[in-house]
């Protein structure tokens, strides 16, 4: 039993050797780069712009997701109660990533079949937000999934439209990707795909880190691995400021 | 010019902060307010999550209140014991609603609770403030005598006296040490020093000597503000430094030139104004509580 086990793990690891060629000279098909793989949050730090750039060999439609470090998020719903609005439930996503953004060379639904588009997260409908199924039917499943897409579009984490990327003659091409101020740190993924026929023939993904840096990450870290010492800093400025403030006014 | 802070992970305009600074610093040197009650609902209309607004004003409290309370020892208008009575209560208190706040955080009503709040407190004082302002403007042209202020003494029945010499009092712990826990709990909460609360507590509950009240209060508030800034760092990691020294700069300059004017200006005119103020602040937490929400789902705060 074993025996025929390893045969058939050997003769399967064959089999991708194998098929791992060709699959090397599809992804040559095309090229992708960031103008910067760090997004550096510094002390001025007011959002950025990211350039991608690449090639195809062969004329197709491209499409660039951006996804955020995925993580848990809580959204509550209010209701009215006594004549204020305060919050009466919530539902909380096991996985949601932080920031989405997407750009294509056409309109998604022409370029892409539904399915491709489920399987590869494309456009902000078709975004892996699992919920348990204990927790909402699928009705109330997808109120919740577009509450929180909504939320998120508000602080400008996930997009509205989905971004143009622009050919430069038929085989280059070009896309922003914006990051707002507010954009959460972590490692990003980057996917580059390109479609022919609706299908996904070629794609590649490139990191992207979102990092404070400088004095902004110090504090930060400081902040959260040292709270007690930051605090006593904080409040040692504050003493300080107060009484700066009173010996000049005394002088005056 | 934006600057970015660390904490409440935003950007926002440099001058615009110290601007803030200043405005509310002048108007606390003009009244002798702390200016927390007004510093915390501004930095939430501008965006800042109120938790990181909270505790980043308790700690700008610190620093509006130790100029204060150095003029004021200098004049030996501070009753040491007596504050550390009320501190004692406010230590506690403070601890307690720091606690309170984290747990209001997880079930995600804290920032219904920040609204609520402001929303009475605010709401009664700047009535208060503008009725007392409008009805002193009155007085002064009818020029009856002003109102004499009356001692509740029900308070002498408790356990527990204590003789606080410089305020002349011979009281029970227990009024001072529940008044300092209230005051502390409303520290936590609000972002504010209390003295809007402490004050009038101290000369009508308490039936201290104007003269030695604000001292005093000053004295207590400073221990529990920084008392609230380290819990909130501890437990909340919520108390913005950059932000904190924004608001200082402008805070320590603006409230220099409003001392200075204070003696210059109609103080009742200018009571009633602040008061008008303090309402439209109320006003418009009140609409954002009762008014129909943007979008009734909302994220929630990060776990």
């Amino acid at each position: 039993m074993s025996r025929l086990r390893s045969l058939l793990a050997l003769l399967l690891g064959g089999l991708i050797l194998a098929g791992a060629p060709p699959q090397r000279a599809a992804e040559a098909e095309l090229v992708a780069d960031l103008s910067d793989h760090l997004v550096a949050i510094t002390t001025g730090f007011a959002g950025t712009e990211v350039l991608l750039f690449g090639a195809v060999e062969r004329a197709g439609e491209v499409v660039v997701t951006v996804r955020g470090p995925t993580v848990p998020i809580t959204m509550r719903r209010k209701s009215r109660i006594a004549g204020i609005w305060m919050n009466t439930a919530s539902m909380t996503f096991e996985r949601a990533p932080s920031f989405y953004a997407v750009s294509s060379s056409g309109r998604l639904d022409e370029i892409a079949t539904e399915s491709v588009r489920q399987r590869h997260a494309m456009g902000t409908d078709h975004l892996e937000l699992p919920l348990a199924p204990a927790k909402a039917s699928p009705n109330v499943a997808q109120e919740w999934r577009n509450a929180l897409v909504r939320a998120k579009q508000r602080q400008e984490l996930y997009a509205r439209d989905v971004g143009r990327v622009t050919f430069l003659g038929a085989r280059l091409f070009r896309t922003k990707i914006f990051f707002p101020a507010n954009v959460p740190t972590g490692s990003y993924q980057v996917d580059t795909y390109l479609l022919r026929d609706g299908r996904v023939v070629s794609a590649q993904t490139t990191p992207l880190i979102v990092s404070k840096v400088g004095v902004e990450a110090e504090l930060y870290q400081f902040a959260h691995q040292q709270a007690a010492a930051y605090g006593l800093v904080a409040i040692v400025i504050a003493l300080l400021a107060g009484w700066g403030g009173y010996a000049l006014f005394r002088k005056a | 010019m934006q600057i970015y802070l660390p904490i409440a992970e935003l950007s926002l305009d440099v001058f615009l902060l110290l601007g803030m600074g200043g405005v509310i610093g002048f108007l606390s040197g003009i009244f002798g307010v702390g200016g927390g009650f007004l510093m915390t609902p501004l930095l939430i209309f501008i965006g800042v999550p109120p938790p990181v607004a909270v505790a980043t004003q308790a700690n700008n409290v610190v620093a509006s209140s130790i100029s204060g309370v150095l003029a004021h020892f200098r004049r030996g208008n501070v009753d040491v014991k007596m504050g550390c009575v009320l501190l004692v209560g406010g230590l506690i208190g403070s601890t307690v609603g720091v606690s309170l706040f984290r747990l209001l955080r997880e079930i995600g009503q804290i920032d219904l609770v920040i609204n609520l709040s402001y929303v009475v407190f605010l709401g009664s004082i700047g009535a208060l403030m503008t009725y007392e302002g409008g009805m002193a403007l009155v007085r002064r042209r009818r020029k009856t005598p002003a109102r004499k202020a009356h001692r509740h003494n029900w308070a002498h029945g408790l356990p527990f006296k204590m003789r606080f010499h410089r305020s002349r009092l011979y009281i029970s712990a227990v009024l001072p040490l529940a008044v300092g826990f209230g005051v502390g709990v409303l520290s936590a909460i609000m972002g504010v020093g209390g003295g809007f609360v402490l004050v009038p507590a101290m000369i009508y509950l308490l039936g201290m000597p104007t003269s030695v009240v604000i001292g005093t209060s000053l004295f207590q508030i400073i221990f529990v503000a920084a008392n609230v800034t380290l819990m909130q760092a501890v437990q909340n990691q919520t108390v913005d430094v950059v932000l904190a020294l924004m608001l200082l700069l402008g805070g320590v300059v603006g409230a220099q030139y409003g001392s200075r004017l204070a003696t210059r200006l109609p103080g009742d005119t200018m009571r009633v104004l602040l008061g008008v103020l303090v309402l439209a602040v109320c006003g418009r937490l009140l609409y954002d509580l009762v008014s129909f929400p943007v979008d009734v789902y909302t994220l929630g705060d990060a776990p």
